[in-house]
């Protein structure tokens, strides 16, 4: 293909859209990670077939594209330009699928999505609630976009924004532009990011660089990942416009190798974008070069710190660096180096694309735009949400997410990864933004928020994260290694039982000195969920100290199981499941418990359909 | 140059100064064990921390690798910065109960026993050895394995290295003693003569080298001895110096060129 320049690239548009017939039917599955779980690629290969079988390419369009967000629900199949939204589809519906909706325009019922709170079913993928409350202005268009095909984004307005700043904008204004819009660092410490540019520019080095950090490692946390897999074009898009605001000619995208599908995307993207003169030498006819390197990552959490992300593609042992300097004056080999998250890089466009002004009308007073979450754990919608900042907590969890799962009560939800801090119900009306996180004691991360209800417990959750922190500690600085450890270790103890008083008071030293002392953000912020959970759930710590018992009955050590007398009506449910034939009795009599075989496994209790098993 | 306070004391010192250059510049002992003069920050035991006071919240930094700021308030010993360095060196103490360096520094911060349970383990993990075989030595021989609670200082794979040159750099900058000389080590390398086991001073172009007349024994090369009495330190820090200076001799023509 011919080399596009300012106009090209309008013509090329065009030509795109004359092609398409926006009124032809077109089916979208998602082929995010998400719907992999549930095997979308066989309703794909599915749909591919029965479009042959019934030769009906003329008339209806197919298209895989990238993470819909409502993972919860998927494989989704959305079908243009009515926006007919089937989730669960399995591979047996697409027959019905093509033959009903297609040719018919009938609606099939059973794969209608159903709220479960209300029981109402509905249609169109904009009026589902988990969709309706979102504000998706990054995450939209990864349901609209083939990723592996640059057309889809170039038909959807994609590269405009680059157009314009190659041809219409200086550096300056760029710069003044992304600082007008409040853009904070979407990583997680929100750092102003016009400012962090306007310093690697102001760098007297004739040689710099950008990288894009796509080393998400937080435990259930995946919208980078989405996004680099269902609209790669947008992060490259966006780093060429930081390239030439900031005058740099190289970048770099460092991404994680157990992420395959998107490694492939944007390296097919970087490709096709080379290809049409939209990234590498004079982009856009513009004399301006810019090219994008992937370095594959060996996955370690640490290199989400931005020293260690450097010393990582430098080739060296995986460790952060003391600060200052600072990357943005002394980063990659030495040179200014600016760098930031996936997300942060997918804002650039839309900011340039429709203004400062429009972008900043979002979010709170301090922070602007919307955030993408990934809403994990206890919760009935679980998937990637994109919110304006402030929203509250409550309308996170309970409008979008849908509340907890069988009627349990909500107990705290988690945000900011492994290294963010628990906030519990009586704050769940806090709105989310970097400040008010922060000033709870937790943070906004990279945008992971894990639900958690009333079967949870505090110490436990506590301990989890200490753990996972514990073996992605690079070990360099004591605080870090050591006190984690130690701090982990007191929380096992008290997990087993064997806590004792004091403790408390010796955990929130270990972790204020973890805190304050440790070289970098992995050290300084792996307290926050010992903090948390003991300035909000003090009680729970004492109860496990004091009491030797665990109030959510997860401690292994701590609790007991025992049957009710007057509820077992001896159905005999539970015995079979019982994997050490702990349980035993007659038919339609009491049965028993022997406390010796049991495990405390939990098989029992999630047979039961009496509530007769009691844990204490 | 700038003008900063430590301890209520004024101070003026060039642009690029760390605090610990600067208070030591006032005679203000800060403990530390990562840090040595020569060597690039490295920030790893962070018993150098010390307060800035700033109105939005006094920060605490690592007096090692941060440099000093017009105006800046610093305060080694506040009561704050005490409690967290007490902290690190009973994280130090319960990992290394039986070195005496670490016994010595717990005992002039008045810690009489760790609250921790004690790990046995002899090397505090400071880096000294690795960065001064990388940076100074110019070899490589060891470096970190693993990471986190695993993390150790080694060859890689555990194996006997084939780069080393013998040169006890990292034995006499260790400040555990983790790190000790093989004496039989000198015959080991007679054995692999002509292969990658070089005399130091051959490598850094300071003697021809063919065969050693010493069987290798440092100990009793005369250059080798000369420089340790002369500049009374290790020679391969010595013979940096001495190496940097002929480089610059050898590149001076250059600069009279481009005059």
């Amino acid at each position: 293909m011919r080399k596009a320049d300012e106009i090209g690239l309008k013509e090329l548009k065009n030509s795109i859209l004359q092609e398409r017939d926006p009124r032809k039917p077109c089916i979208t599955i998602c082929g995010g990670t998400g719907c992999h779980g549930y095997a979308c690629e066989k309703v794909i290969a599915a749909v591919e077939n029965e479009i042959e079988r019934q030769n009906l390419k003329d008339i209806v369009n197919m298209r895989v594209t990238g993470c819909h967000g409502f993972c919860e629900r998927g494989p989704i199949v959305v079908i243009y330009p009515k926006k007919v939204f089937y989730q669960r589809v399995a591979v047996d519906d697409v027959a019905e699928i093509i033959s009903q909706t297609i040719t018919n325009g009938n609606i099939i019922e059973r794969l209608l999505y159903v709220d479960p709170n209300t029981g109402v079913k509905f249609i169109h993928e904009d009026d589902v609630p988990f969709y309706n409350k979102q504000k998706r202005i990054i995450f939209g268009n990864n349901g609209k976009i083939d990723p592996t095909n640059i057309s889809d984004y170039i038909a959807l307005d994609g590269y405009n924004a680059l157009c314009k700043a190659l041809f219409h904008m200086t550096p300056e204004q760029i710069i003044e532009e992304v600082e007008k819009s409040g853009l904070r660092g979407r990583g997680g410490a929100g750092f102003p990011t016009g400012k962090k540019w306007a310093i690697t520019k102001a760098a007297k080095e004739r040689i710099k660089y950008i990288i894009c950090n796509c080393d998400e490692g937080d435990p259930g946390a995946y919208m980078d990942r989405s996004l680099m897999e269902g609209n790669p074009h947008s992060v490259l898009e966006g780093m060429a416009i930081g390239a030439y605001a900031i005058g740099t000619h190289e970048g770099y995208i460092y991404i994680r190798n157990e992420y395959p599908l998107a490694l492939k995307n944007v390296g097919i993207a970087i490709k096709q974008a080379e290809e049409l003169g939209l990234l590498g030498e004079n982009i856009l006819n513009s004399g301006f070069d810019f090219t994008i390197r992937i370095h594959k990552a060996a996955g370690a959490f640490v290199c989400g710190e931005e020293t260690a992300l450097i010393s990582s593609i430098e080739g060296k042992l995986d460790g952060p660096r003391p600060r200052p300097p600072f990357p943005a004056l002394k980063g990659l080999w030495d040179k200014p180096t600016n760098i930031n998250n996936v997300e942060t890089w997918a804002n650039v466009p839309v900011i340039i694309d429709k203004g400062a002004d429009w972008c900043s009308k979002i979010g709170t007073e301090k922070s602007k735009g919307t955030k993408i979450f990934s809403l994990v754990g206890k919760v009935n919608n679980t998937g990637l949400v994109e919110v304006p900042m402030g929203m509250t907590l409550r309308e996170v969890v309970f409008d979008i997410g849908g509340g907890i799962p069988k009627g349990k009560n909500f107990k705290a939800v988690q945000t900011g990864g492994p290294s963010g801090g628990c906030i519990p119900e009586s704050l769940i009306d806090l709105p989310v933004d970097f400040e008010r996180l922060t000033e709870v004691g937790s943070m906004m991360g990279s945008g992971g928020m894990i639900v958690m209800d009333e079967n949870t417990c505090m110490v436990d959750v506590a301990k989890y994260f200490l753990g996972f922190l514990e073996d992605e500690s690079c070990g360099k600085c004591v605080p870090c290694r050591e006190g984690i450890e130690k701090m982990r270790e007191i929380l096992t103890n008290i997990c087993k039982g064997e806590g004792e008083e004091g403790d408390i008071e010796l955990l929130e030293e270990i972790a204020l000195t973890v805190k304050e002392t440790s070289l970098c953000g992995l050290g300084q912020t792996a307290s926050n969920p010992v903090l948390t959970t003991i300035k909000y759930f003090r009680d729970e710590y004492e109860e496990h100290i004091i009491n030797k018992r665990c109030p959510a009955g997860v401690c292994l050590d701590l609790i007991s199981y025992s049957i009710d007398a007057e509820k077992c009506n001896g159905c005999g449910a539970c015995v079979r499941p019982c994997p050490t034939q702990a349980i035993t009795g007659e038919k339609k009599k009491l049965h028993s418990l022997d406390q010796e075989k049991c495990i405390k496994c939990g098989v029992c209790y999630e047979t039961c359909k009496f509530d007769s098993i009691i844990i204490k | 140059m700038i003008t900063l306070s430590i301890d209520n004391q004024e101070v003026t010192v060039k642009e690029g100064t760390t605090i610990l250059e600067a208070s030591e510049k006032l005679g203000i002992e800060i403990l530390k064990l990562c840090y040595l003069e020569g060597l690039p920050p490295y920030g790893a035991c962070r018993l150098c921390v010390v307060e800035i006071i700033k109105e939005k919240g006094n920060q605490i930094v690592a007096a090692c690798s941060f440099p000093v700021e017009k105006g800046m308030k610093v305060i080694t010993n506040s009561d704050r910065v005490l409690k967290r360095r007490r902290m690190i060196i009973e994280f130090l103490l319960a990992r290394c109960p039986d070195v005496q360096a670490v016994k010595d520094l717990a005992k002039k911060m008045g810690i009489k026993k760790s609250r921790f349970k004690p790990k046995n383990d002899d090397c505090i993990l400071c880096g000294l050895c690795v960065r001064v075989c990388d940076e100074i030595a110019g070899i490589g021989a060891i470096g970190f394995v693993d990471r986190g609670k695993k993390l150790k200082v080694d060859t890689p794979f555990h194996l006997a290295s084939n780069v080393c040159i013998g040169c006890g750099a990292c034995s006499y900058v260790c400040p555990t003693g983790s790190i000790e000389m093989e004496f039989d080590a000198a015959k080991r390398f007679r054995e692999s003569l002509g292969c990658e086991h070089k005399c130091r001073y051959a490598l850094m172009g300071l003697v021809s080298y063919k065969v050693c007349s010493n069987n290798y024994e440092c100990w009793r090369c005369k250059i080798d001895q000369r420089i340790r009495d002369t500049l009374k330190t290790h020679p391969i820090f010595a013979a940096k110096e001495i190496k940097t200076e002929q480089v610059k001799q050898y590149f001076s023509f250059l600069k009279k060129i481009q005059e």
